[in-house]
């Protein structure tokens, strides 16, 4: 309908059911053209299930998928401008890597001329360094390079979309780091939509400009990664995303927060009803000093550190609270910098870092 | 004295080993080199083998070329019919039966099993015998249809016979397909007829290949089949073999008739694996 739609992917009340089981349910959606968007959320949240709609493999039980501006529903994959970075990689063994990457070139009609097929071929491989390693097969490849193969053999399609599902899970930690940092480049430079499937917090928060953070067949929050780590929408996606410490309390009229053991805390929403509340917290918003410390803070014993170098993380337990996760950055690399597992400590952060969330 | 691991796996490996190698040398080994000294001997006087070196029995088998002739055309044109019924109930079976009817789909394919082949056999013959299909065919007029005792026949049988023995080992390969394979191909655009081909059909081809030579290999030493239904007219080398060691008694000939099959054996099985390495790219074929 519209001429130029600023939309590549469009999901209007999306459901999908399988037999009884709700796998999506109710979803809306948009991925402006050229963003990277992330789909995070725990195994069984439906993200799969969105992306296999998306790509084709899975219709929706209910509601419209629109791939650039056009209703998608019943379309078969083979007709789709998408194409997918497969989990595990789907990379056909019975090819040479160069076969496997010309695969989608291949059924183009009418035919592309052999030349054509080699020089987007050579390109391909060239983007993403495997120049040379067109005659090997693809068990003589290690999981990293896998996934360049998997990554060239879609892009060679040139697809208005690129599909990635759960893409470096397979991966060792210094090499999916460095494929954080690869995709991204990538994706800035051919301008192509990416949308990502990953169970991992680190790699949606790293890599997209959009996260989309699932759970149960819902969108639980569609933002930027600074405001889904920032300003959680709710409980689930403040757990689910980074660390966070939770107390229980009461929202009392007036915009304070009357938390287990008595302490009160000035309320950040408004917008709420007084009633029983939760309180989420960032463990690196919390400062830790020595001793006591004014009426309004908390106190507690430091029963554990972790040191990780050029941070510590403590567990403290705060009296008639409960355990509290506070990351500390270290200052310097005096000994006095760390506090000690039996210390008393005074427990302060600024009100306005926490989200109060209805219990 | 302590063993050393190593020692100690070897003796584990032998062991189990053991029996197996032992059935195999007694009844397969020794038989073999015995029929290899028989083939080039001469035949007894009055039948059987007489110790001697000559290759005359091998220079003598162009006389039983058409049991030849026969065996290496009705094999492999029975396993190349077999294949082109089976592939399609495997594919069937493997890919778009849904799972829940799947075993016990499987399970009706072995059923014929349970009955013996000669029985089996025996009715095929009823059928296509002059009291069956021609008698009917006879009473709306058409009149002295022979079936029985045809190359036909024979083909008949081997594929009724044979079937259940191609459709598993092409089912196990296509259901061991990983079916992201097939989404990935459609995912690049490949239409269902050119995933099939382009993917499908070489990644079950070990399957395919097992199939072939496993009923080819059994095809070639077939005797039940053409002596019921090719009624001594379309006869194998497994006839020949049985009336030159128990009619005619001519052990040195009928030895070397079969060296010269095992030799057959071996070539077409060799050759249909490494066509099958080749073309799935992977080493690993089931069974044979």
């Amino acid at each position: 309908m519209t001429s130029a739609p600023t939309n590549d992917i469009e999901f209007r009340s999306v459901t999908k059911r399988y037999g009884a089981v709700t796998a999506v349910s109710d979803i809306n959606l948009s991925v402006p053209k050229g963003a990277f968007v992330a789909l995070l959320g725990p195994s069984g949240c439906g993200k799969t299930t969105c992306l296999r709609m998306i790509g084709g493999f899975e219709q929706p039980s209910e509601g419209e998928v629109l791939i650039a501006g056009k209703v998608a529903n019943g379309v078969p994959a083979y007709r789709r401008p998408v194409n997918m970075v497969f989990q595990h990689y789907a990379l056909f063994p019975h090819f040479d890597v160069e076969r496997n990457v010309a695969y989608g070139l291949r059924q183009l009609r009418p035919r592309l001329p052999a030349a054509e097929i080699a020089r987007r071929v050579g390109e391909a491989l060239e983007m993403v360094r495997l120049t040379g390693f067109a005659r090997r097969r693809i068990h003589e490849m290690s999981g990293g390079q896998q996934q360049r193969v998997a990554l060239a053999r879609a892009l060679v399609n040139k697809p208005s979309v690129l599909l990635l599902d759960e893409p470096l899970a397979a991966l060792d930690k210094k090499l999916r780091t460095a494929m954080q940092i690869e995709l991204q480049t990538l994706q800035r430079d051919l301008g192509i939509t990416f949308v990502l499937v990953t169970h991992d917090q680190e790699e949606a928060l790293s890599m997209s400009d959009l996260v989309c953070v699932m759970s149960a067949g819902r969108i639980r929050q569609l933002a930027t990664p600074q405001e889904v780590y920032d300003r959680p929408a709710d409980l689930f996606v403040a757990d689910f995303v980074g660390k966070t410490n939770r107390f229980a309390g009461t929202l009392e009229t007036g915009g304070t927060v009357r938390l287990g053991n008595g302490a009160a805390l000035p309320a950040a929403r408004a917008d709420l009803a007084p009633g029983a509340v939760t309180v989420a917290l960032r463990p690196e918003a919390i400062r830790l000093s020595r001793g006591t410390a004014g009426a309004t803070t908390l106190e507690g014993t430091v029963t554990h550190r972790i040191f990780l170098g050029s941070a510590a993380e403590y567990s403290v337990a705060v009296d008639g609270l409960g355990d509290l996760l506070v990351t500390a950055e270290r200052h310097s690399q005096s000994q006095n910098d760390l506090v000690a597992p039996g210390e008393r400590v005074a427990i302060s952060f600024d009100p306005g870092q926490t989200h109060i969330f209805p219990a | 004295m302590p063993l050393t691991m190593t020692t100690k796996r070897r003796l584990v490996t032998a062991a189990l080993l053991a029996p197996a190698s032992a059935w195999l040398f007694v009844f397969l080994v020794l038989p073999f080199i015995a029929m290899l000294v028989f083939s080039v001997g001469e035949r007894g006087p009055a039948g059987g083998y007489q110790a001697a070196f000559t290759f005359a029995q091998y220079a003598n088998l162009p006389a039983r070329s058409a049991a030849y002739w026969n065996t290496l055309m009705l094999a492999p044109a029975g396993a190349f019919l077999c294949l082109l019924v089976a592939y399609p109930t495997a594919y069937y079976l493997a890919v778009k039966a849904s799972p829940r009817h799947r075993l016990l789909l499987v399970s009706l394919v072995v059923v014929p099993f349970w009955t013996s082949l000669l029985v089996r056999t025996y009715a095929w013959m009823y059928i296509l015998g002059s009291r069956g299909i021609p008698n009917l065919l006879d009473m709306i007029g058409i009149a002295d249809v022979r079936l029985l005792n045809t190359p036909g026949a024979v083909l008949l049988g081997i594929v009724y016979g044979y079937l259940p023995l191609m459709i598993m080992p092409i089912y196990v390969s296509l259901e061991k397909l990983d079916r992201r394979l097939l989404e990935a191909s459609a995912d690049l655009g490949a239409k269902p007829l050119s995933t099939f081909f382009s993917v499908t059909l070489p990644l079950s081809l070990p399957g395919v290949m097992t199939g072939v030579a496993l009923v080819t290999i059994l095809l070639l030493g077939e005797y039940l089949i053409p002596q019921l239904l090719g009624g001594g007219k379309v006869f194998f080398i497994g006839n020949a073999l049985v009336d030159l060691f128990l009619q005619s008694r001519n052990w040195p000939f009928g030895s070397a008739i079969a060296v010269t099959l095992v030799a057959i054996v071996v070539v077409v099985l060799t050759v249909a694996m490494r066509i099958a390495w080749r073309i799935s790219g992977t080493r690993q074929v089931d069974l044979v």
